[in-house]
């Protein structure tokens, strides 16, 4: 994290949320330094909107606890919180002009007149709306709407900005130039930004941190690069970018090595720490994966070359495994060709496997959780 | 040729008989009426073609004048208190969960589903000298004489307040539901109250709703005659008893259509302007 100075800003400890009886969010721990820009990431319905608004102070955590500058907020209204919210409709007041909108928070807060006009101008000129000061909010495009949104939030100079999928109304050319915007704005005010979102090519570009939700649970909390080239479960593999998951267990072992045994075939990978006989997921990027028609040491994974996909810059190509699983390998599209119909090697180079445990194993691990936490010993769940 | 013959046809079937209905008994009774204005009444209650503007100028004598302001005064207190009583009662049918509302829309309808002079006695027994109310405030102690409430204008507001409140109420209801939620949750979020979200958001934002509601409370009060002539006695006499009377009691058909002219103007009036509120809410 480059930016940010290492205080805690915002803690979460063990926020459950639920909504008639249906658990949105499940026990989430999270930390939030202080200047950092976080996105939260998943698919719709994994919780990270109902963890913002808990954020916010529009919802209250079933159980758990939330930190603002190191205060239980539990009882504190929105309106007593120093963080503010930029709604995913932009929410902005249809019979206000942007100038009136922006000062809303100041007018609340008794801010004196020439002041809230200073500020407000300033804020105007940030967000690049000059001149706009009477339009009305329905006489401004999707990407100027965005714009007061943002400002009639940061005006109040709050210490934490909360977004909600606040590009998600956009075009992809806007939403693309709003992502730089907002980018640096955050660089900028140096103010910690959560985000949500379940564009995961966004969250890559923007985080400085990412946290991935799935069903109401925190997957995994990490830079871009670690979500992205160690996903720790098969989840934050499949949801960050495009990815080759292969089923297998270890069937033999050395002191530095172990090797996985899958339906198409075995591998020899450089991991330690697994058992004997562990069920796992093999994790490999389209770009990491390659084919040849030689036999490569450490491995015996063989396929048939299916499909050659041209995408500009890149060819994909598709190649069926014995047990019907297409694998994706993505090459420069200056490279040759292995003709369609050609029997191939497929491996890949030490390192650019990642490991993962099953399913199997993790609902293990959440067993083991779940006793600790009902406070029962193995002998009255098995 | 055939074709457009058939259209007329069609035209003529579906659209003839309401048009027939419209000219039988809205039309031409209005014409009749603002005939019978500009003629003479005679001795015996009917009137004679002679044409005159009296019944128009007996409009400004001080009677019929007080006659209008008592009945706009009225009209007027019960549009604020309708209003007053409606706006929470609306808010909470609107935010009520999705369950509730149809029930609570229900409660609010149900009384009006039975004939409002089987309502309006109802209020009677609740409220005469040897009514439901005085049995009970004598039983319970609290008073020695039965107090005096039916046949008072207190007793007139509230038989106009029970019946026009649904008239308030639905456009209030509809107005209020239209609210986006998040626009609340922004006020809050900003730092404002209960209270400035509702003067500085919620309240500009169901202006449409209340002038709507407003509106159609007014109108409808402005013509009531039988609550004032079952709940105040006939004490105070308003422009739906002035009309009735000059019609059926006093037999001056000329004076009764005049008033009854100048109430339609009214309406009218307050007509154009609620259409044009209207089309400048669709314009926002």
């Amino acid at each position: 994290m480059s930016n940010s100075q290492g205080n805690v800003i915002i803690r979460l400890t063990d926020v459950d949320k639920s909504f008639d009886d249906e658990r949105v969010v499940k026990k989430l721990n999270l930390d939030v330094e202080e200047g950092e820009f976080l996105t939260m990431l998943g698919p719709s319905g994994c919780g990270k909107t109902t963890t913002l608004r808990m954020i916010a102070g529009f919802e209250v955590p079933t159980s758990g606890q939330i930190f603002l500058e190191g205060e239980d907020v539990d009882d504190k209204k929105p309106n007593e919180r120093n963080v503010n919210t930029v709604f995913q409709n932009y929410a902005l007041f249809p019979h206000m002009n942007v100038f009136d909108n922006i000062a809303f928070g100041l007018v609340e807060k008794k801010v004196k007149k020439d002041e809230i006009r200073r500020r407000v101008e300033e804020m105007i000129k940030l967000v690049q709306l000059d001149g706009m000061e009477k339009r009305m909010p329905a006489q401004m495009s999707g990407g100027q709407k965005q714009r007061v949104a943002i400002a009639r939030a940061l005006v109040n100079r709050p210490k934490v900005l909360l977004l909600d999928e606040p590009l998600g109304a956009l075009d992809l050319k806007l939403r693309k130039q709003m992502q730089g915007e907002l980018k640096a704005l955050q660089r900028r005010l140096g103010i910690t930004f959560i985000y949500v979102t379940h564009d995961q090519e966004e969250a890559l570009t923007m985080s400085d941190r990412i946290a991935v939700m799935n069903r109401g649970r925190l997957e995994q909390v990490g830079t871009p690069e670690e979500v992205y080239n160690h996903p720790e479960t098969k989840f934050v593999a499949d949801f960050i970018g495009e990815s080759n998951i292969i089923e297998g267990y270890i069937e033999n072992m050395t002191d530095d090595s172990i090797e996985v045994t899958m339906e198409s075939g075995k591998a020899v990978i450089h991991e330690t720490g697994y058992r004997m006989e562990e069920m796992v997921y093999l994790c490999i990027r389209p770009e990491n994966l390659k084919i040849s028609t030689e036999a490569k040491e450490g491995f015996r994974f063989r396929g048939q070359v299916r499909e050659h996909i041209f995408i500009g810059s890149t060819n994909k190509t598709m190649i069926e495994m014995p047990n019907g699983q297409m694998l994706k390998a993505v090459t420069p599209a200056e490279d040759e060709l292995i003709p369609v119909g050609t029997a191939v090697n497929v491996f890949w180079n030490p390192g650019k496997a990642v490991v993962m445990r099953t399913k199997e194993e993790q609902i293990y691990n959440v067993i083991e959780q779940s006793v600790e936490i009902e406070g029962m010993t193995n002998d009255q769940i098995f | 040729m055939i074709k457009s013959f058939k259209k007329r046809i069609g035209a003529l079937v579906t659209v003839g008989p309401t048009m027939l209905w419209l000219g039988l008994f809205l039309l031409i009774p209005l014409i009749y009426v603002i005939g019978i204005s500009f003629l003479t009444k005679n001795a015996y209650g009917g009137v004679d073609f002679i044409f005159t503007l009296d019944n128009y100028k007996a409009l400004f004598s001080s009677e019929y004048v007080k006659v209008f302001a008592d009945s706009l005064w009225l009209s007027l207190e019960t549009t604020v208190i309708c209003l007053v009583v409606g706006y929470p009662f609306a808010y909470i049918i609107a935010n009520a969960p999705k369950k509730w509302k149809p029930a609570l829309v229900l409660l609010l309808m149900l009384p009006f589903w039975t004939n409002s002079l089987i309502r309006t006695y109802g209020w009677n027994t609740l409220l005469r000298t040897e009514g439901i109310i005085n049995h009970f405030l004598q039983w319970a102690g609290i008073i020695d004489k039965p107090l005096n409430m039916l046949y008072t204008d207190g007793a007139v507001l509230l038989g106009m307040v029970y019946a026009l409140l649904p008239f308030t109420v639905l456009p209030l209801h509809t107005s209020i539901e239209k609210l986006d939620h998040s626009l609340l949750e922004a006020a809050s979020d900003l730092g404002a109250s209960k209270v400035h979200t509702f003067t500085r958001v919620i309240l500009p934002l169901t202006m449409p709703g209340i002038f709507a509601g407003s509106i159609q409370t007014f109108i409808p009060s402005l013509g009531f005659f039988f609550i004032s002539d079952m709940m105040g006695g006939a004490k105070t006499m308003y422009i739906g008893n002035l009309i009735k009377n000059q019609f059926l009691s006093a037999r001056n058909w000329p004076l009764g259509a005049v008033l009854s002219i100048v109430l339609i103007i009214i309406t009218l009036i307050l007509m154009k302007l609620y259409t044009r509120v209207g089309s400048l809410e669709d314009m926002a």
